[in-house]
C-alpha cells in the first residue's frame, strides 16, 4: 500500500513494466503489475501471476473503474495492472487530429 | 514528470527512427542519438552552473536537443525570439542569467565577456552533445519543476515570462497525442520558430507520436511548398499569415499537386474565410484542423477538426457553416466558459471573455505569480462566444493586444509614439482583419488644430513611426477624426475605434464624405418632400430630442447633436440641421440634388460639433469612410 499522486514513476517487482502516475485518488492505493505490489522495482523473487498475465503496452493509459486512478506505461512488461485484485483498463484514446 | 519521459519513452518505443532532419545542413539524429545527446548536454549544462538555458537561434538540430537537455538537466528552457532588437534581446538576457545561451556564429561574438552569459555556437554545443557521454545523469521527476520559460507581449508591453511546468507540457502531450501513433513514413514540416509555443508543442507531441520533423528554418512559400514535396511532408502546422501566402504562391494552379499531405492544420491566428476555402480547394486530399492555444495553456485547447471542416463547408444550415470560422471544441480535459466583465458566466451565443481549465493550463508568469483563481480558471484575455454545440468562436482580444502574422504587439506603444509627434494630439490603435496578416495595425488620430489633416500627414506619421519602433508596428492605415470616443471615466473605447475602423472595405462609398448643413426650417420641407428623404426624430433615454434619422437611397444616417434639444428637429450648436452625405466631392452632392430635379444647394461643406455620426447601409452595416469628416 502506498500513496500515490501525479508524476510518481513506479516499477513492477515481477517483470520489466514501469508507469508513471497521471492521476490518483487521495489515500493509500493498492497497485501492482503481475500481482505484486509496485515499487521501487527491487525484485522480491517472485513471478508474474498467471491471473494477471495480460501484459502491458508503452504509452497507454490505464484507469480503475471509476476514472479516479490514471497510469501511463512507460515500459512494457509481461505483468498487467490491478488494484486490490481489479483488472486496470486501457483508457480509450479518443483520436484526435494532429495540431502541431 | 518530466519531459525526458517522453523522449524516453520514444528511445526505448523506436529509437532508430529518425527524429528530426534539417535541410538547411542536410543533418538528421534518431531518438536514440537525440536521447544520448540530451544527457551529454545535460551533463554540460549543469556543470555550467547556470539557472537558465537560453536558445537563440532559428530552428536546426541544436533546437529540440538543448529543448530535452535543459529538462533533464532541471535547468528552465529560455528561447529567445531572434526577430527582435539587440537590445531587446540584451534585455531579455538580463531577466534569465546566468544563462547558458546557444546561439548561431554570427551573433556569437556580441555574447561573449557578458556578464551572466556562457555563450556557445550552435556547432560547438551540438559537438559536446553528440561527442560526449553523460546520459547516467540522474533526472529529477518532480512535475512542479519548470519545464520552459516563453516571453510574451502582454498589454504595457513589457513581454512577460510565462511559466510552463513540466506537469503542464507532459500533461498536454499525454492526454492529446498517442503514443507511437505515426507511420514510420510520416514527416511533420514545422515552421513555426523554436521561441512560439507552437514549436515546443510540435517538438514534443512529434517526439511522443513518432514522427520525424523536418526544419524550415525561415518561412517563405516557395521554400515551404519545395520542402514539402521533396520531403513528402504527411503533416505541417501553418499561422494565417503563411497559408495565406502559400495559397497566393500556388495562384493559377488547380490543385498543389500534394496527395501526401494528409494533414495541415492552422492556427495562431484568425483565418479568413476566403483563405481557408480556397486552401480546401488546393488541397483537396488534406484533413484541415484548425487549432486554438495559447502560450499560458501548454498550446492548443479547442480544435475543429477535419471532418468539422467539411460538415460546416457542405452544410445547408447556416449555424453549422458558420462554424468554419469557428476553433472548434475543447480538447478532452479542457473546459471552457464565457464570462462577462464582471465574471459572471455567459450563455450561448453571447460574446465575452474566454476562461479555460485544465491540467495543461498554467496561467503563470515569472514574479507575476498565477493568475489562475482558487477554482482553476485562467482568463485568456481573448474574446469570443460559445454556441449552441459548444463551438468556439474567436473575437478578438479582450485586451485589445494586436496579433499581426503572429505577432502579438500593444497598442499602447504604438499609440506613445504618435503622441510624440508634434501635429499629433489624441491616439488610438487598434488591429483590423487582414488577409495577409491576420490583423493589421490602424490608427484614428486628432490632429493640433493649425495642422492640415493630409496624405502627407499620414505618410509623415507612418514614417514617424518606423523611425522609431520596429517596421511591423507602422499603421497601414490612419484616419483623422475630430475626437476619440472616451466613455464617462474618461477610458478609450477601443472597441468602438475598431468597430469604426473594421466595416468592410466593399461599403466604402466615399473617399471624402461631405457634410451639409443647412438651416433647419428649410430641411423639414425640403429634404423630406422635395427630396423624399424619410426624418425620424428619436428621443434618449431621458426623453429627450437628440438623435435624428434620416433615411435615404442606400443609406441610413443617423445623427446625434452636441446638444440635447426639444425644438422638433436635430440642431447642432449652431442651430443647423447636418445632413450627411455620401459623395466623391461637391460635383457629386450636386448630382445628389439635380439628380433628384431640385437645384443644386451652395457648396456649404462644413463640420459644426457635431458628437456623432453614424452611417449604415440598408442592412444595418455600418458604412466605413476612408477620410474623416473634417472642416472644409
Amino acid at each position: 500500500m502506498t500513496t500515490l499522486s501525479a508524476g510518481k514513476r513506479l516499477k513492477s517487482a515481477v517483470c520489466a513494466t514501469e508507469i508513471m502516475v497521471i492521476a490518483a485518488p487521495d489515500g493509500d492505493v493498492d497497485l501492482c503489475c503481475g500481482g505484486t505490489a509496485m515499487g521501487d522495482g527491487e525484485s522480491n523473487g517472485g513471478a508474474v501471476d498467471a491471473d494477471h498475465a495480460g501484459g502491458t503496452a508503452i504509452g497507454k493509459r490505464y484507469v480503475n473503474e471509476d476514472g479516479s486512478l490514471e497510469v501511463l506505461c512507460v515500459k512494457a512488461g509481461e505483468g498487467s495492472l490491478s488494484v486490490g485484485g481489479a483488472a486496470l483498463n486501457v483508457k480509450d484514446a479518443k483520436k484526435l487530429p494532429k495540431t502541431d | 514528470m518530466n519531459t525526458m519521459m517522453l523522449l524516453e519513452m520514444a528511445m526505448s518505443g523506436f529509437g532508430d527512427r529518425v527524429a528530426f532532419t534539417d535541410p538547411a545542413d542536410g543533418g538528421s539524429i534518431t531518438y536514440q542519438e537525440l536521447y544520448d545527446a540530451a544527457g551529454a548536454a545535460a551533463h554540460d549544462i549543469r556543470e555550467s552552473g547556470a539557472s537558465r538555458v537560453a536558445m537563440l537561434d532559428v530552428s536546426n538540430i541544436a533546437v529540440p536537443v538543448a529543448l530535452f537537455a535543459s529538462g533533464w538537466a532541471g535547468v528552465p528552457y529560455v528561447p529567445i525570439n531572434y526577430r527582435l532588437t539587440g537590445e531587446e534581446i540584451d534585455a531579455l538576457l538580463a531577466r534569465v542569467t546566468p544563462a547558458y545561451l546557444v546561439t548561431d556564429d554570427e551573433r556569437l561574438p556580441h555574447f561573449q565577456d557578458r556578464d551572466g552569459v556562457d555563450p556557445r555556437s550552435r556547432g560547438t554545443f551540438l559537438g559536446v552533445a553528440r561527442g560526449g557521454d553523460g546520459h547516467a545523469e540522474q533526472r529529477s521527476m518532480d512535475p512542479e519543476d519548470i519545464g520552459v520559460l516563453l516571453f510574451t507581449s502582454g498589454t504595457t508591453g513589457i513581454p512577460k515570462a510565462a511559466v510552463l511546468r513540466h506537469k503542464h507540457l507532459v500533461s498536454y502531450i499525454v492526454s492529446s497525442v498517442e503514443f507511437m501513433s505515426a507511420a514510420e513514413d510520416e514527416a511533420a514540416l514545422v515552421c513555426v520558430p523554436p521561441y512560439h509555443v507552437a514549436g515546443i508543442a510540435s517538438t514534443l507531441s512529434s517526439v511522443y507520436a513518432g514522427r520525424r520533423v523536418v526544419q524550415l528554418a525561415n518561412f517563405s512559400a516557395d521554400a515551404w511548398i519545395e520542402t514539402a514535396r521533396h520531403e513528402h511532408i504527411t503533416t505541417a502546422f501553418v499561422v494565417p499569415t503563411m497559408l495565406s501566402r502559400i495559397v497566393d504562391a500556388l495562384e493559377g494552379e488547380k490543385t498543389a499537386g500534394m496527395s501526401h499531405l494528409q494533414s495541415l492544420s492552422y492556427g495562431g491566428g484568425k483565418m479568413p474565410l476566403s483563405v481557408i476555402e480556397k486552401a480546401m480547394a488546393l488541397f483537396p486530399d488534406t484533413d484541415f484542423t484548425n487549432a486554438y492555444g495559447l502560450t499560458e495553456t501548454s498550446s492548443t485547447i479547442t480544435v475543429l477538426g477535419p471532418d468539422e471542416h467539411r460538415a460546416a463547408a457542405t452544410s445547408e444550415d447556416e449555424a453549422v457553416r458558420r462554424r468554419l470560422v469557428s476553433v472548434g471544441i475543447p480538447l478532452p480535459g479542457i473546459e471552457l466558459e464565457i464570462r462577462d466583465e464582471d465574471g459572471n458566466a455567459l450563455g450561448t451565443d453571447q460574446r465575452g471573455e474566454i476562461y479555460v481549465r485544465g491540467e495543461q493550463v498554467s496561467g503563470e508568469y515569472e514574479d507575476r505569480g498565477s493568475t489562475v483563481d482558487t477554482e482553476g480558471w485562467f482568463p485568456t484575455r481573448d474574446a469570443g462566444f460559445l454556441d449552441a454545440e459548444g463551438y468556439l468562436f474567436l473575437d478578438g482580444r479582450a485586451d485589445d493586444v494586436i496579433v499581426r502574422g503572429g505577432e502579438n504587439m500593444s497598442p499602447g506603444e504604438i499609440e506613445d509614439v504618435l503622441l510624440a509627434h508634434d501635429a499629433v494630439r489624441d491616439a488610438a490603435i487598434v488591429g483590423v482583419p487582414s488577409e495577409e496578416w491576420g490583423e493589421a495595425v490602424a490608427g484614428a488620430v486628432v490632429v493640433n488644430s493649425d495642422t492640415p489633416a493630409n496624405d502627407d500627414l499620414i505618410a509623415d506619421l507612418q514614417d514617424w513611426v518606423r523611425g522609431h519602433m520596429r517596421s511591423s508596428r507602422v499603421p497601414e492605415r490612419i484616419v483623422f477624426w475630430p475626437e476619440l470616443p472616451y466613455n464617462e471615466t474618461g477610458k478609450l473605447l477601443r472597441r468602438v475605434v475598431k468597430a469604426k475602423l473594421t466595416a468592410p472595405a466593399q461599403n466604402v462609398r466615399a473617399a471624402m464624405p461631405l457634410l451639409y448643413v443647412a438651416d433647419i426650417e428649410r430641411s423639414r420641407a425640403f429634404y423630406c418632400d422635395q427630396l423624399g428623404f424619410t426624418l425620424t426624430n428619436r428621443w434618449d433615454a431621458d426623453g429627450r430630442l437628440n438623435w435624428c434619422q434620416l433615411e435615404m437611397e442606400g443609406a441610413t444616417i443617423m445623427l446625434q447633436s452636441a446638444e440635447p434639444d426639444d425644438l422638433g428637429g436635430l440642431r447642432n450648436g449652431h442651430g443647423d440641421i447636418a445632413l450627411f452625405f455620401l459623395c466623391e466631392n461637391v460635383d457629386d452632392l450636386h448630382e445628389q440634388f439635380t439628380g433628384r430635379g431640385v437645384d443644386a444647394p451652395p457648396p456649404t461643406v462644413a463640420f459644426y460639433g457635431m458628437r456623432q455620426l453614424s452611417v449604415r447601409d440598408p442592412d444595418g452595416r455600418e458604412l466605413c469612410f476612408e477620410h474623416p469628416v473634417s472642416a472644409a
